[in-house]
Formats: C-alpha cells, sequence, structure tokens
C-alpha cells in the first residue's frame, strides 16, 4: 500500500511516498538522504536510532513513517545551530571523548539531551546510567558517555536548549 | 516486514468499523510489540489499525477512590502521572520500569494488555489490583481476562478502551527483569485491600496467575515471614536460555517476599 506521507523535520516541511510498512528510520535515511540516524539492532533495543518526535524521543525503527504524520521530527542533524558549532550535548561528547566507533553517538546524543530536559537539567551519575537503558555501546564501557552528559546538563541550561 | 492496509482512524467507532469482518486485521496501539513482531514476519495482517489518533482514548482520571487510565495512556504518561503516584504509587513504579525511555514514550497500557505476553508488567497489576478491563463492548474482570499465551477474553474486534485500577491499601511490585530486553524474568504483584490479599504473577508461566497459598498466607499475616516457606511449583512455568523453570518458580519467591517488604514500607 503506497501513501503519501508530510512531516516537519529539522524544522524544515517534507513530504514523499511510501509503503504503509515503511519504518520512520528508512524515510529518514532512504527518501530524505538523511543518514544521520543509524540502525543498530533493529529490535529496539540498542537506541542509535532515537529521534525526537513531537518532543519525545523515540525509536525510529519502531514506528511507521506514516504515523509521524504531521508531526515535528528532530535527528542529529538538527541539534547544531550552525555548520560551525555544535549543540551543547554534541560538544560535551567531543569534549569527553565520549565515542569511539561513534556509531551509537547519534541515538545517545538524542536520548541524553531528551533526559536532560525530563530531569529539568538536574542529573546525577546513578541517574544517568539508569537512564541510558535504552542505548547500547559497545565500544566505551559508558563511562565518558556518562561524564558528558553531566558536563552538558549545565551548559544545555546556560545556553537556553 | 509484509506490507499490509494501514487505516488511522479518529473515533473508536471508526476503528471498530475498520476491523469489522477482516480475520487477518491487526489493532496497533503503541506498536512496541506489535512493529518488531512484524519485522520478524511472525504475523501478517492484512490491515493494520492505527489507534493512535484517537484522542478519546488517551488520560488518566481519578474516579471514586481509584483511577482509570486510558487505553492509549503512554507508560511513561503513567510514571509520572500525579494522580497515578498519589492513588497507587506501586502502579506508577511499575511504569516506570517497562522497557527503557524511548518505549515508555510510546508503549501503552491498552495495548499491553491486550496483548497478555508472558512477560510483559501490566497484567500482573491488572490481576493483583482487580481491576476492571473497559472495552467498546463492555467490561472485564480481571479474573479470567488473561487466558495464556498472547491470549485475552477479548473477543474479534473488541477493543480497550481503558483499565479501572481500585485502591488498595497497601501495593507493591518487584521484578526480575531480563538484563537486556528489561523484560520481566519474573514480576510479582502483591495488594492488600480490604477484601483480602492478592498475588499475582508475570514472567513465570504462559500468562499472569495468582498465587493461592501465598494470598492466603498474607490475609492473615501481612509479612514477608508469612510466605518464605511457600513453594510455587516449577511445572508448566515457562523455561529458555534465560532461566530455567525452577530457576523462575525459585524467584517468584523471591520477587513475592521483596514485594510485600516494599508494600509494608
Amino acid at each position: 500500500m503506497t501513501l503519501s506521507v508530510a512531516m516537519t523535520v529539522n524544522g524544515k516541511a517534507v513530504s514523499g511516498k511510501v509503503e504503509a510498512r515503511t519504518l520512520l528510520v528508512q524515510f529518514l535515511r532512504e527518501n530524505l538522504g538523511m543518514t544521520g540516524t543509524h540502525v543498530g539492532c533493529d529490535t529496539s533495543q540498542c537506541g542509535a536510532c532515537v529521534v525526537d518526535v513531537d518532543g519525545k524521543s523515540i525509536k525510529s525503527c519502531t514506528m511507521l513513517a506514516v504515523q509521524a504524520e504531521g508531526t515535528k521530527v528532530t535527528t542529529i542533524e538538527g541539534l547544531a545551530p550552525s555548520a560551525d558549532k555544535l549543540h551543547p550535548m554534541q560538544e560535551a561528547f567531543r569534549e569527553n571523548h565520549a565515542l569511539q566507533c561513534g556509531f551509537c553517538t547519534p541515538g545517545m546524543v538524542m536520548s541524553a539531551i531528551d533526559m536532560v530536559k525530563r530531569h529539568n537539567y538536574k542529573l546525577d551519575e546513578a541517574t544517568v546510567r539508569h537512564e541510558l537503558e535504552g542505548n547500547l555501546c559497545r565500544c566505551t564501557g559508558y563511562h565518558n558517555i556518562v561524564k558528558a552528559i553531566l558536563a552538558a546538563a549545565p551548559a544545555m541550561k546556560a545556553a537556553g536548549v | 516486514m509484509y506490507d499490509f492496509a494501514y487505516h488511522r482512524p479518529k473515533t473508536l467507532a471508526d476503528a471498530a468499523a475498520a476491523l469489522k469482518g477482516k480475520d487477518e486485521a491487526r489493532a496497533m496501539s503503541g506498536g512496541m510489540t506489535l512493529i518488531p513482531t512484524l519485522k520478524q514476519r511472525l504475523a501478517k495482517p492484512s490491515d493494520v489499525v492505527d489507534l493512535g489518533g484517537i484522542k478519546e482514548l488517551a488520560g488518566i482520571k481519578v474516579e471514586g477512590s481509584g483511577v482509570t487510565i486510558g487505553a492509549m495512556t503512554k507508560h511513561y504518561d503513567v510514571s509520572v502521572s500525579p494522580d497515578v503516584k498519589k492513588t497507587i504509587p506501586a502502579l506508577a513504579e511499575l511504569a516506570a520500569m517497562i522497557g527503557d525511555p524511548a518505549v515508555r514514550n510510546r508503549g501503552t497500557i491498552g495495548g499491553s494488555v491486550a496483548n497478555s505476553d508472558p512477560a510483559a508488567d501490566y497484567p500482573a497489576a491488572v490481576v493483583a489490583l482487580n481491576a476492571t478491563i473497559n472495552t467498546n463492548a463492555g467490561k472485564h474482570a480481571a479474573d479470567g481476562f488473561f487466558k495464556g499465551l498472547f491470549e485475552t477474553a477479548l473477543k474479534d474486534g473488541e477493543l480497550i478502551t481503558s483499565v479501572s485500577f481500585p485502591k488498595p491499601e497497601k501495593a507493591a511490585y518487584m521484578k526480575f527483569r531480563n538484563p537486556a530486553s528489561r523484560y520481566a524474568m519474573v514480576g510479582v504483584f502483591v495488594a492488600k485491600t480490604k477484601d483480602g490479599v492478592r498475588v499475582a504473577v508475570t514472567g513465570a508461566g504462559p500468562c499472569v496467575f495468582r498465587v493461592k497459598a501465598m494470598e492466603d498466607a498474607l490475609s492473615k499475616n501481612f509479612s514477608s515471614a508469612a510466605i518464605k516457606d511457600i513453594k510455587v511449583p516449577s511445572k508448566d512455568l515457562n523455561s529458555d536460555i534465560h532461566g530455567s523453570a525452577e530457576y523462575r518458580a525459585h524467584l517468584v519467591g523471591v520477587m513475592a517476599r521483596r514485594a510485600v517488604d516494599a508494600a509494608n514500607k
């Protein structure tokens, strides 16, 4: 079944033809060519595909593109305010060496931003470690990811994002 | 995933009409179980009726001394609801233990209850709290609703609209989670009400079940010591790479005692 779908991705109105079974992550990567959002496990466990839909972090490998009709989607490509300035969470990941191979990083960053906002910019280490339960990293051992998120929380508050 | 016809009705009546007369149609709430199932080609529905556009199905209401949760209410919204936290804190805590933050932002109580996954969390709360399952065709009592592996008393085309939970005197849920999937290896919900104590177990068997011997002992003496010698038979319990039936039977006792202790805190 071919359907038309329209949504806002990173502030830009987009539309396309998809099958009913097309996943949101496939629409982002294959129709829009935005390959920043990754598919790790394809079984809803690893979190590499996390994007923001209407203010909620979701796993885009477990949502149909047609379910995102009319929504506002933010992906990793939509975070940096300009070409030479990163989002405070991205900057904190860079500063704290919070990635090695980088495959999980887009989902980690998206989940981390959601986490900081849900906790009103106040996080402690135990909370961060617990809240990362939906994102898997096979390289870092999480230590620097936790450090980066703790560093980014006040930076996000200061930057008003 | 096999392709299907997609419907996104705006009302419950339209959803029921879209499902009617189609043997292979499936309703989808949050899709947190259905979409992974479709991706593995374990199901091949002709039609998927997405309930996500039906506004009347979401929301939490305090009714009498209890709380009624709309079928399309997300786990996250239950976990942070001041009404649920005040009325039945154990239910908010259970919702916060499901999956992970991104899954809780999509998964719904109606979907969890309708699916009767052997390792889902909500069925334990529904049975232990003696909740009422409200549908577009009437009401179901918690006892007798969960019939087996992925099997409930819902008729073809019958959709859950909400679940009503009476307020218990004391309640707690304890779960031993599978560390990868966060599903319950064993989860035990214990509730003490004026009518007695109910102990519901999920994760261990083909579907949620009650442990009568523990309920009787706890009705006389609501303390973990009262059930320390009660053994749950491992016959008919689940056995897989994560744990044997004997191990799960053992965990039922451990989780039940921890739940009683937590309820008494």
